[in-house]
């Protein structure tokens, strides 16, 4: 089943055209990777799908409803969740209120019984507790949930990231180079983490990463950007075979 | 020795019984220095003040400290607050007959305020940082004017002939009670919002917190607070003009707000309490009395050039205050820290031990670029 088209997207910023007819068709239950050179216009997708921006042309289907134009946490609420490029934590909050304050379109008390603390309120905050604890212990953070956010080392930031993502309960998930500034070592740990999650949750993935070894791995579809523009798309094989790309992307030993 | 000293207090602290025997004990307390005049009317009265600026820099905190918007508008609030309660006690009510009915003024003071917050918020928010301010400003004035060119309402000259019926143990109460929601609200997922949206507002909105209603509430809530204050003022002064009003009033509940600490109730408290108690020391009678042992000589030129101008110098010192305040102290004393009591039980939990270690860490060297090998 399709779960996200995006047709004949295009996107400017002023003159600068960061995407121009962007197709995409995103099966339920697929990891497909996204790769390109700086400045393709990776982010920019992610950006348009989320809804941060709007697509100046074209339409994106979520299980066939548009989201352009609607705002970014009316995309959230219908469990697409995303991490970002540059780490972007609630930075002086703990690890645990990163976590439960992505709860926040599950919560199911209204702004009077939170006020009085009653009713629905501590049943509600005892699951959103319960399950931030569990999504903490997945990325073996649980012993630093009263931790401020920012004195996290960078790798546990990035794994923070996610398990955010993840509390918002999502079907699709954008991690958008979640490998970036990793050792080999913890790449491969995170390789393994993504397949977990993704198997725990029963997540689509759509990734954009530079590393090579983390992208050919798990990836199962691969689109290469270039310019805003599709240079190929196709298994991390045939990527990996097709001498525009190779030219295009991989030549000159950027091989991550 | 120190370690278990500390390992003593926090379990004092910690105690479920701490803040409702503090509750009680305050409560009893005030009712009886009211009753049976423990203290002077004088002593009373600031004591008064300080409950009413401790609703008003609480209130202030949650829009300012915990949203880091920066809103001016707090003491058209009061405003609105102070006159509609005033009119409803004087005109609508039988409160004389009924005193209790005092308090129903109150709360419709507070209610009409925040009905008014709605109506601000909605424009308000669709602008951000200095803007606001602006808007927030903007709407001060237009209250003020507003008030100065009613004649029903007595046009610049204010209402007077107010009866006197804020006291001690009632403004306790109301300064518990409008406390307690506002903690609620802020261990709430709305409130975690509002936290969110002060870190990064962008963020939020991807992590599906509806951020325009968020604000929309804590500025809602932040307007209640500030015009049950008002009301309180009211009943306490008998006497307001739109004059009382004005900028400056709220430049004082800034103070209070930056001083005590961004974020943090028991921060406002602190606040509130220290900027009250430093303004009555600051009187001239004060300061003049607590000087007459210098020589005459230092005195009478110090008397005549400074003491006694020191109402016209606390134009200059106040805003002078909070422009240093902001500028080298920008958390305050309690800034984004909590005092535990306050925290409620099921959070402190979920947060574990590291929890008193994490508050501890905020000026800690930024790890953030520290790579995990
Ligand atoms: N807010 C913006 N305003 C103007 N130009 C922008 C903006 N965001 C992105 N761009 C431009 O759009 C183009 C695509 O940017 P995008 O961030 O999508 O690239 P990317 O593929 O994610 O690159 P990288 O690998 O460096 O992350 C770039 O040329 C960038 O400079
Ligand atoms: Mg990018």
């Amino acid at each position: 089943m399709t779960l996200l088209t995006a047709t004949k997207v295009r996107h400017c910023f002023g003159g600068l055209c960061a995407l121009a007819d962007f197709n995409l068709e995103l099966h339920q239950g697929e990891l497909m990777g996204i790769i390109g050179p700086n400045g393709a216009g990776k982010t920019t997708v992610f950006n348009l799908i989320t809804g941060v921006y709007r697509a100046t042309e074209g339409s994106i289907r979520y299980r066939g409803a548009e989201l352009v134009g609607l705002t970014p946490h009316q995309i959230t609420a219908r469990r697409i969740a995303r991490t970002f490029q540059n780490i972007r934590l609630f930075r002086d909050l703990s690890v645990l209120d990163n976590v439960r304050i992505a709860h926040y379109s599950q919560t199911r008390y209204s702004p009077l019984e939170a006020l009085l603390h009653l009713g629905r309120y501590r049943r509600e905050e005892q699951r959103i507790i319960d399950d931030s604890r569990g999504l903490l212990a997945i990325f073996k953070l649980e012993h630093l949930a009263g931790e401020t956010a920012r004195n996290l080392p960078y790798g546990s930031q990035r794994r923070l990231e996610i398990a955010r993502a993840l509390a918002i309960g999502p079907e699709l998930l954008l991690l958008d180079e979640p490998a970036a500034g990793m050792n080999p070592a913890e790449i491969d740990q995170l390789m393994e983490l993504i397949c977990g999650i993704r198997r725990q949750f029963e997540l689509t993935i759509l990734l954009i990463e530079h590393q090579m070894k983390l992208v050919m791995g798990i990836c199962e579809r691969i689109k290469v950007l270039d310019f805003g523009e599709t240079l190929a798309e196709g298994s991390p094989e045939v990527i990996q075979n097709d001498p525009w790309v190779m030219e295009a992307y991989l030549g000159g030993g950027a091989v991550g | 020795m120190r370690v278990a000293l500390k390992k003593h207090w926090q379990r004092a602290l910690d105690a479920r019984w701490l803040v409702p025997c503090l509750l009680v004990g305050g409560l009893v307390l005030t009712f009886a220095i009211a009753h049976f005049g423990l203290l002077n009317n004088y002593v009373q009265l600031v004591l008064i003040y300080v409950g009413i600026n401790i609703i008003l820099a609480t209130s202030l905190n949650l829009v300012n400290g915990y949203m880091g918007e920066f809103s001016l508008a707090h003491a058209g609030f009061m405003a609105v607050g102070a006159y509609s309660s005033a009119l409803l006690s004087m005109k609508v009510l039988p409160v004389a007959a009924h005193p209790a009915l005092f308090h129903l003024a109150v709360l419709a003071g507070g209610l009409v305020t925040a009905l008014l917050g709605l109506l601000v918020a909605l424009p308000s928010f669709k602008v951000r940082g200095d803007y606001l301010a602006i808007v927030t400003l903007a709407f001060l004035m237009i209250v003020k004017s507003a008030l100065e060119n009613i004649d029903a309402i007595g046009g610049p000259r204010g209402i007077s002939g107010i009866p006197r019926l804020t006291t001690l143990p009632w403004v306790f109460c109301w300064t518990v009670a409008l406390l307690w929601l506002i903690r609620n609200f802020v261990y709430s997922c709305y409130g975690r919002g509002v936290l969110a949206i002060r870190e990064d507002e962008i963020a939020s909105d991807l992590m599906s917190v509806d951020t325009r209603r968020v604000k929309v509430l804590a500025f809602m809530l932040s307007a209640f607070c500030a015009g049950i204050a008002g009301a309180l003022f009211a009943h306490l002064l008998q006497f307001i003009s739109p004059r009382v009003f004005d900028v400056v009033k709220t430049t004082e509940i800034l103070i209070m707000v930056y001083l005590g600490g961004i974020a943090s109730i028991g921060g406002s408290i602190l606040g509130a309490a220290l900027y009250t108690l430093l303004l009555e020391l600051l009187r001239p009678s004060t300061v003049a009395g607590l000087l007459s042992w210098l020589p005459a000589v230092v005195f009478d030129p110090l008397n005549d050039y400074f003491i006694r101008h020191l109402g016209v110098l606390r134009m200059i010192i106040m805003p002078l205050a909070l422009v240093l305040v902001m500028l080298f102290w920008p958390r305050g004393i309690l800034g984004l820290r909590e005092f535990r009591g306050f925290i409620p039980r099921r959070d402190r939990r979920a947060h574990g031990a590291a929890r008193l270690k994490g508050t501890d860490t905020h000026d800690a060297a930024d790890s953030h670029s520290t790579r995990e090998t």
